[in-house]
């Protein structure tokens, strides 16, 4: 029984993680219909940025994870000026081979300022280690993974169905001649998005350095789980990418818990039933763009 | 139309003959030495390492050997046994090299086993370490090491010294493979059980659900091997799980305490016991020597990767000169065999018969010293063949 709930417990950070990485590729892929592969190049970035501050420059880790939300979005918006919003209004194809190309750039460069090794992000003590619940193993580290992930999404799913900004995006998504003629500056509204789905993925891939590795690799071995969790969420909206990422991380885990010869097997059938059931995500919208 | 066409191919011949003319005055006093590396991609590090060592080695040995200058050609194949092949390829057909060297991993190096037969040139392992692979071609050496080797040892070792129970946990992939094997053969012939066995996927490092699987299983030891980069999410999550705290120690092959990341691994790796051909704290006066300038050159510390390459670059040196500067690729192989020489890491030499690696393997555990964390060895098996062969 108890391990059954430590796995629950794994699990369950496994997915709050996944959703905080992958759910800015939610809002740019669901709500700006923009297909940005390199979303997981802004992971790295945070990633990096929060190991060069706690580990050459001697800040706490938890100074340094605010940084590298600001950093990854510093570095999106910058971006998203320059180069994504020119294809904003190409074809999917385009973004696809653009933002693909920007992943390896981005691959090659970290490769080499910071060299190909692994590296980690030296933790304080406080969060290493585990701590027993009634028998059941908690992890340290995973558990500041879910308060911090779980505060981000009620924080998220807020603005963006009660604050004005939130009803602005919205509009701008829907029709943006009809939202500019509201005087909704559409423009600002899809970059200031922009770079907050950046920055969250910095902040994502800060925290999942210890869990997952971080080396230059990490844009492309980590894209098909972002990929998955939003096709499996649906995009249209971001209780969707949530809910699938707990499903997904859960079922991993349990998968190489209780069937560890079936490897990674567990997360791909997973999709395809649920793919099967519902072409569109589990909260994808019937009626297509 | 007919005519351009025919001045363009004239032009082409004019220019290729030109080209072969000046050819064999420069074969003459150049050896060229492709280099197949997996220098971006999971693997990168051990094309780095290897790189380094041969760059090291040339800068101590001078670039000429026996009135010949030695040109290496570094091709990078992200470890993708297809580039592999290509790049073999372009380096005998259009670069004309007398060898082929490197391989990261193994299908890389069993990839390139037929064009080294076919070309009849040296191919020189310095990564890839399946037992296979020298199998597949009589022209491949290796100066790296083969899992049998370690794998056989820490078993024997671990059945003697009081592990009774042990789990295994390794990457699901040739090397994986060899290692569990002849870990298990090892051991249980001493008597040990082996009471739990994972394998995890390659792409996945997550391994917090198989450490929860390993600590209810309550062995005595866990018997790890992941490919070198994964070594110390490995470590983090073992510690982070407490398997330390519950008395469960790790043994296995010593790439997970690969001497490249071993320092940033933290505490936990503290007491890890592994059997391995190389560690940066190997006690002799030339690895000292060979640490010091290696950190001097690049800021690192060198792994066994780095001695491999150091090896290999060397073998090919001894082997110009004992056939006096003469490339023909049958020649060398066979200068090649039998050669024996002092390396960082220890005796070692190549065994005339399966032009395989014999040296040293020794039992290391993970202590500080200096503020840093090293492998010290303490116990030595001495010139141990890969015993994935011997039994054939």
């Amino acid at each position: 029984m108890t391990s059954i709930l430590t796995n629950l417990f794994d699990g369950v950070a496994y997915g709050m993680l996944l959703f905080v990485l992958a759910c800015g590729l939610a809002v740019t892929l669901g709500l700006m219909n923009f297909v940005n592969l390199a979303h997981g190049a802004f992971a790295m970035a945070g990633g990096y940025v929060c190991m060069l501050l706690v580990n050459q420059h001697g800040w706490p880790f938890f100074a340094a994870l605010p940084l590298a939300f600001v950093s990854a979005a510093a570095i999106g918006i910058v971006l998203e000026r320059t180069l994504y919003r020119h294809l904003y209004a190409r074809s999917h194809l385009d973004q696809v081979l653009f933002t693909i190309g920007l992943t390896f750039m981005s691959v090659a460069a970290v490769d080499y300022v910071q060299g190909s090794s692994r590296v980690f992000i030296n933790l304080p003590a406080a969060l290493e280690g585990q701590f027993d619940v009634f028998g059941v193993g908690i992890g340290r580290y995973r558990l500041m993974i879910i308060v911090i992930c779980g505060l981000l999404t009620i924080g998220l799913q807020m603005v963006l169905a009660k604050t004005r900004f939130g009803s602005r995006l919205r509009a701008a998504v829907d029709d943006p001649r009809a939202a500019s003629g509201l005087g909704i500056n559409v423009p600002q509204v899809f970059a200031f998005t922009f770079a907050f789905g950046c920055g969250l993925a910095g902040l994502g891939g800060a925290l999942s350095a210890e869990i997952l590795g971080l080396d230059p690799y990490f844009p492309l071995k980590f894209m098909i789980y972002f990929l998955i969790v939003v096709t499996v969420g649906g995009s249209s909206s971001i209780t969707g990418p949530f809910l699938a990422s707990l499903l997904l991380g859960i079922g991993d885990v349990a998968g190489k818990y209780y069937v560890p010869k079936m490897g990674p097997f567990v997360i791909y059938t997973m999709m395809i039933v649920i793919l099967i059931w519902r072409p569109n995500g589990l909260f994808g919208r019937t009626a297509a763009r | 139309m007919f005519e351009r066409k025919q001045i363009s191919r004239t032009a082409v011949l004019a220019a290729i003959a030109g080209l072969a003319g000046l050819a064999p005055a420069k074969a003459e006093d150049t050896v060229k030495i492709g280099m197949i590396l997996p220098m971006t991609g999971g693997q990168a590090s051990t094309g780095k390492q290897i790189e380094n060592a041969i760059k090291l080695y040339m800068q101590q040995k001078g670039d000429t050997v026996a009135g010949k200058k030695i040109e290496i050609i570094v091709k990078d194949d992200a470890a993708i046994p297809d580039k592999t092949k290509t790049a073999a390829q372009e380096l005998i057909v259009n670069d004309k090299v007398s060898f082929i060297g490197g391989f990261g991993v193994t299908p890389a190096a069993l990839a390139a086993a037929p064009l080294a037969t076919q070309a009849k040139i040296p191919e020189v392992v310095m990564a890839a370490g399946t037992s296979i692979i020298t199998e597949r071609s009589p022209y491949i050496v290796r100066t790296s090491f083969t899992l049998a080797q370690s794998s056989t040892i820490i078993g024997d070792w671990a059945a003697k010294n009081g592990i009774k129970k042990v789990a295994t946990l390794t990457s699901d992939y040739a090397p994986g493979n060899d290692a569990l094997n002849f870990f298990k053969e090892h051991f249980t012939a001493g008597g040990g059980q082996v009471v739990e066995e994972v394998k995890t996927p390659l792409a996945n490092p997550d391994f917090a659900p198989f450490l929860q699987r390993m600590k209810d299983a309550k062995p005595d030891a866990i018997f790890v091997f992941v490919p070198a980069g994964q070594g110390g999410n490995f470590m983090k999550q073992y510690a982070e799980r407490g398997l330390d705290k519950a008395g469960i120690k790790v043994i296995g092959p010593g790439d997970v305490t690969d001497d490249d990341l071993l320092n940033n691994m933290g505490d936990a790796v503290l007491g890890t016991v592994t059997a391995h051909i190389y560690s940066a704290a190997h006690p002799s006066q030339m690895n000292k020597d060979f640490v010091a300038a290696y950190k001097k050159a690049f800021g690192t510390r060198p792994g066994f990767m780095a001695v491999s390459g150091y090896d290999g670059i060397h073998l090919i040196y001894e082997a110009l000169k004992k056939t006096n500067g003469d490339t023909d690729g049958t020649k060398l192989v066979e200068a090649m065999k039998g050669q024996k020489w002092e390396s960082p890491r220890g005796p070692i030499s190549i065994d005339p018969e399966t032009r395989d690696i014999i040296q040293n393997v020794y039992i290391r555990k993970v202590e500080k010293v200096d503020g840093e964390l090293y492998n010290v060895e303490f116990q030595t098996f001495e010139g141990v063949k890969d015993l994935g062969k011997t039994k054939k």
